[in-house]
């Protein structure tokens, strides 16, 4: 038996994008169109326990929300805003029960919450909080900072898009694969937030489900985006090892150790059919093809260490960057041997002297290399900058484990 | 000649202003622009919108740049202004990134406040 509660909460967690994306389209108000979506849904966490469930618990849920922001535009705008706003109550009354059959909003409201000119943490919070419908709680404890810090976060953000000017809509054709590429930046960030968390415990498989769940609207909103089908094979590839990824105490399990069977493999096959599909070679596809390397290996010894070798050869000549240098540098390792890894590595020192990967891998290409005491300084330093715990207790059992 | 005088105030102390006080101040405003009009001295002059409203465009290498928040570096100088009338933020920006300085130097957007 589903429960009220049940049935309210799926809708929340189905509709809210949907439903106040168009409420926002209507009424220039994210306050308002977030509040009365919220008070129809507690309404109905009131009066269905009574009246029983309706037919259609979405289109109830969606015509008690127009009336809640039917009764504050009538309220509460004033002055100059009554003109504006009786234009918006006719609008919302002339809609029908079925939300629908209303163009959907939610692409202007990606874009919007995506814009440039927030801040990125910013733009991270509004999409999890309007987009996908999360709560404050939630994306507070998610990200780690105190409710009423990403409270003031998220209000800041929606009075810049009011005091900006910033426009509620798609951004024209011209202006159109830059800006699609900041929305996916926005999903792939929320996805790594969860998949290697800054902080505190490692992954947060809860953020990674919202950024596949953002990622496949992305992709059904504007569908045949070679580098959105990407995204979102990477995400799916990646997102398939995480029960393999920590043992029973929490700790982190390289790919090398991981247990393959514990692999989701519904999610694999999803991501390596549309990795084969796949018709570009963007930063994201490359990404995926490389995941794709990974996840297709029934044992680790069958990777296919030159063509990941040769994936991110192009990856850096197309997004070139220290760290994607360094991944390159790691596959070579493992295709060639560990003292051309070495060599690939030295150009990199001064730039990722600050980053714990950096000196993780060349710690473990030192061991590999027989060189054990150069590892445990490796360590050493890699330990020094680790923020992670579950990073924490891997790099020092690997430091413990070497032969010196 | 004309010039172009600009105003450095603190937001936080603004913000904590009664409401009285920023009535009086508004006032001793209005009185400023009615006397510089009436000397045909005043040839424009607003109320800029917070700094938590601005974005700053940048163009490097032909790709486009765009950041929250106000133009915070202190090699460059300011060094001249637009005022336009658009639609909205995008279009303010796409304007912004055809201003030449943009290659070299920082546009900083701000809004004026409504009315």
């Amino acid at each position: 038996m589903t429960t009220v509660a049940e049935v309210v909460d799926r809708a929340y967690r189905d509709d809210t994008g949907r439903a106040v994306a168009t409420l926002i389209r209507v009424t220039r108000d994210f306050d308002l169109a977030e509040e009365a979506w919220q008070e129809a849904c507690e309404q109905a966490l009131r009066m269905w326990p009574q009246r029983g469930v309706p037919r259609d618990p979405t289109a109830w849920l969606f015509t008690a929300a127009r009336n809640r922001a039917i009764d504050r535009l009538r309220r509460e705008r004033v002055g100059r805003e009554k003109t504006a706003a009786a234009m918006q109550i006719a609008e919302l009354e002339a809609m029908g029960d079925d939300m629908h059959d209303i163009p959907d909003d939610r692409l202007r409201l990606l874009f919007t919450c995506c814009h440039p000119s927030l801040a990125l943490d910013a733009r991270v919070a509004l999409t999890l909080r309007t987009v996908a419908g999360l709560t404050t709680r939630e994306i507070a404890r998610a990200f780690l900072v105190p409710e009423p810090t990403l409270g003031q976060r998220l209000t800041r953000a929606k009075r810049k898009i009011r005091d900006a000017g910033i426009p509620y809509r798609v951004p024209p054709r011209e202006a159109l694969p830059e800006r699609i590429d900041g929305v996916r930046a926005v999903v792939y960030l929320v996805f790594n937030e969860g998949y290697e968390a800054t902080e505190g415990e490692l992954i947060r498989g809860d953020l990674c489900a919202e950024a596949i769940r953002l990622a496949r609207l992305l992709d059904h909103l504007i569908p045949d985006e070679p580098e959105s089908r990407g995204l979102l094979a990477l995400l799916l590839l990646q997102h398939a090892r995480r029960a393999a990824r920590t043992d029973a105490a929490g700790d982190l399990v390289t790919l090398e150790d991981q247990d393959r069977s514990r692999w989701d493999q519904d999610l694999i096959d999803e991501g390596l059919a549309v990795v084969d599909a796949s018709t570009g070679d963007g930063p994201y596809q490359l990404q995926a093809a490389i995941a794709a390397c990974h996840d297709r290996a029934p044992r680790p010894e069958d990777t296919d260490w030159p063509r990941i070798a040769s994936l991110y050869d192009e990856l850096e000549r197309l997004r070139p960057s220290p760290v994607v240098a360094l991944n390159r540098a790691a596959a070579v390792a493992m295709a060639d041997g560990p003292d051309a890894g070495l060599r690939l590595l030295e150009p990199l020192a001064s730039d990722l002297d600050r980053y714990h990967h950096f000196h993780a891998a060349r710690a473990d290409l030192l061991r590999r290399a027989g060189r054990g005491a150069e590892a445990s300084d490796a360590y050493d330093r890699a330990l020094s900058l680790v923020a992670n715990d579950t990073e924490r207790r891997y790099l020092e059992r690997r430091r413990a484990a070497l032969v010196i | 000649m004309k010039y172009l005088l600009l105003i450095y105030a603190d937001e936080q102390a603004y913000e904590a202003m009664s409401e009285e006080e920023r009535h009086e101040m508004y006032a001793a405003y209005d009185e400023l622009m009615k006397d510089l009009a009436a000397r045909g001295q005043a040839l424009a002059g607003d109320e800029l919108a917070p700094t938590s409203t601005a974005t700053t465009v940048q163009v490097r290498n032909g790709e486009r740049m765009v950041t929250d928040g106000p133009f915070a570096e202190t090699k460059e100088q300011l060094g001249g202004y637009f005022l336009i009338d658009v639609a909205d933020l995008d279009a303010a920006i796409d304007i912004a990134a055809r201003i030449p300085s943009v290659h070299a130097g920082s546009i900083e957007v701000r809004p004026l406040v409504d009315g």
